[in-house]
């Protein structure tokens, strides 16, 4: 293992994009930040913007108005840069699978690097995610 | 000209300051998470956070907007750091430079990073940028006047001499200011000037993270992030390091004496970070008036104070 990935691993900012989502899925993000679960103690932070990030958090179903906005967040951040799909909705549609305006999971969107499913996932889950994503990374 | 280039590049220039402030970053960043019962980052986060955006992350440029401007404000703001990190440092570290003056210097020299985030956000071609901008170009106008005021007063107590070494040796000599009233007024008012100058929380609405997501940094990414993490870092190290010079009698090299020099660094940094945690973010026009009045009154009554000689 090399001493820029070491470093990428060791740090990564996270940069949250919320598509049409319910909230429960941002709500046990923001668990994960505060005092229980500390993900800073891994060096992960959450930043407000998109030039900054290492990963991109989506959650919540993508429709067709998320859709151009998605693709065009992806295309705005620095490469490398990992993509999560949290949640029902953002791995696979969920409930709106069969909505009219449903366009499609996230990775019909954007190449994804990790899915961590649920509805909403627990922070352990995401926790979890975490983990397998840097084993990847 | 070999040592000027080693004074300015490894000791006390950039590599050792950009060291030191890293592990303050650090610091600053455990206090924090202790405060808000978390755990923390671990001790070479700073380092990490370095290497990942210098090494492996791209760099975007802006489509509306400048990009030489751009990317030489970072490259400006670290050069500013380091100059006057090595003006602050040397006398600190018992060198005489032979320089009469060098506090209106240093003066100066603290004021390039500031200048050169505004001029790198307003290259960018950012609104939220822009906005962030205009905010530290208003911080700047507040807190500039009572800083000077600080090195005024800190002048007239050691009798009219401007050079930080014979300030550090005239306290050496006697007492630290900080033992006497005006002392402790003057280190109220070096304190406060220190958080703006760093832009920490009750004065960062340059780089309001909620409210318009890191303001003048928001465009940038990769190497010239990394610059201005850089500066930032030399910048926690220095700014205390320069109120331990100027009130608190600078650095001994003898013995127990090391572990005091160290721990009234981290002291300060300690200081800074508790206002940090405990303070909501105030608006510019109430940073204005804290600036222009309170804190302008609290240095004129020190100034009025060390002229009776107290």
């Amino acid at each position: 293992m090399g001493f820029k990935s070491y470093c990428f691993k060791k740090s990564l900012w996270v940069f949250h994009f919320g598509g049409a989502s319910c909230n429960n899925c941002d709500i046990e993000i923001l668990d994960c930040l505060t005092p229980r679960h500390d993900l800073e103690r891994f060096g992960i932070l959450l930043v407000g913007s998109i030039r900054h990030a290492d990963v991109l958090l989506v959650n919540g179903s993508i429709n067709h108005h998320d859709k151009e906005r998605l693709i065009e967040v992806y295309n705005q951040a620095p490469k490398p840069i990992l993509v999560v799909a949290i949640g029902a909705c953002g791995c696979t549609g969920g409930l709106f699978a069969e909505s009219i305006t449903f366009a499609g999971p996230v990775d019909k969107v954007i190449p994804v690097d990790a899915y961590i499913p649920g509805c909403p996932p627990k922070p352990e889950a995401i926790i979890a995610g975490i983990v397998k994503l840097v084993q990847k990374a | 000209m070999a040592a000027d280039i080693f004074y300015f590049l490894v000791f006390p220039g950039l590599l050792f300051s950009a060291i030191a402030g890293g592990f303050l970053s650090w610091f600053d960043r455990k206090v924090t998470a202790r405060v808000q019962f978390r755990k923390g980052p671990p001790i070479f986060q700073p380092f990490y956070d370095f290497f990942k955006l210098l090494l492996v992350k791209e760099t975007i440029l802006p489509k509306h907007g400048s990009p030489l401007i751009f990317l030489l404000a970072p490259v400006f703001s670290v050069f500013g750091a380091t100059m006057a990190a090595v003006f602050i440092l040397l006398p600190l570290f018992n060198f005489t430079t032979g320089f009469k003056g060098d506090l209106l210097v240093i003066f100066y020299l603290l004021t390039i990073p500031s200048f050169s985030y505004i001029i790198g956000s307003l290259a960018s071609g950012n609104p939220l940028a822009a906005v962030g901008g205009s905010r530290e170009m208003k911080l700047i106008l507040s807190y500039e006047f009572t800083f000077l005021l600080f090195i005024a007063g800190i002048i007239m107590k050691c009798g009219q001499q401007f050079d930080l070494h014979s300030v550090i040796l005239t306290q050496q000599a006697s007492a630290p200011f900080i033992g006497s009233v005006s002392g402790v007024l003057l280190l109220i008012v070096g304190i406060f000037c220190v958080q703006a100058k760093l832009a920490l929380v009750p004065f960062d609405m340059p780089e309001a993270e909620a409210e318009i997501t890191e303001g003048i940094f928001i465009e940038y990414s990769g190497a010239p992030y990394a610059l201005i993490k850089l500066t930032k870092y030399i910048m926690l190290f220095i700014l205390p390091s320069l109120l331990v010079a100027l009130l608190m009698s600078g650095f001994r090299f003898d013995g127990i004496h090391i572990l005091w020099s160290i721990l009234k660094v981290l002291g300060i940094v300690l200081l800074l970070t508790l206002i940090r945690n405990t303070n909501p973010r105030i608006k510019i026009k109430q940073a204005v008036k804290f600036f222009l009045i309170w804190m302008n009154l609290i240095a004129f009554i020190a100034i009025v104070l060390i002229i009776f000689g107290y």
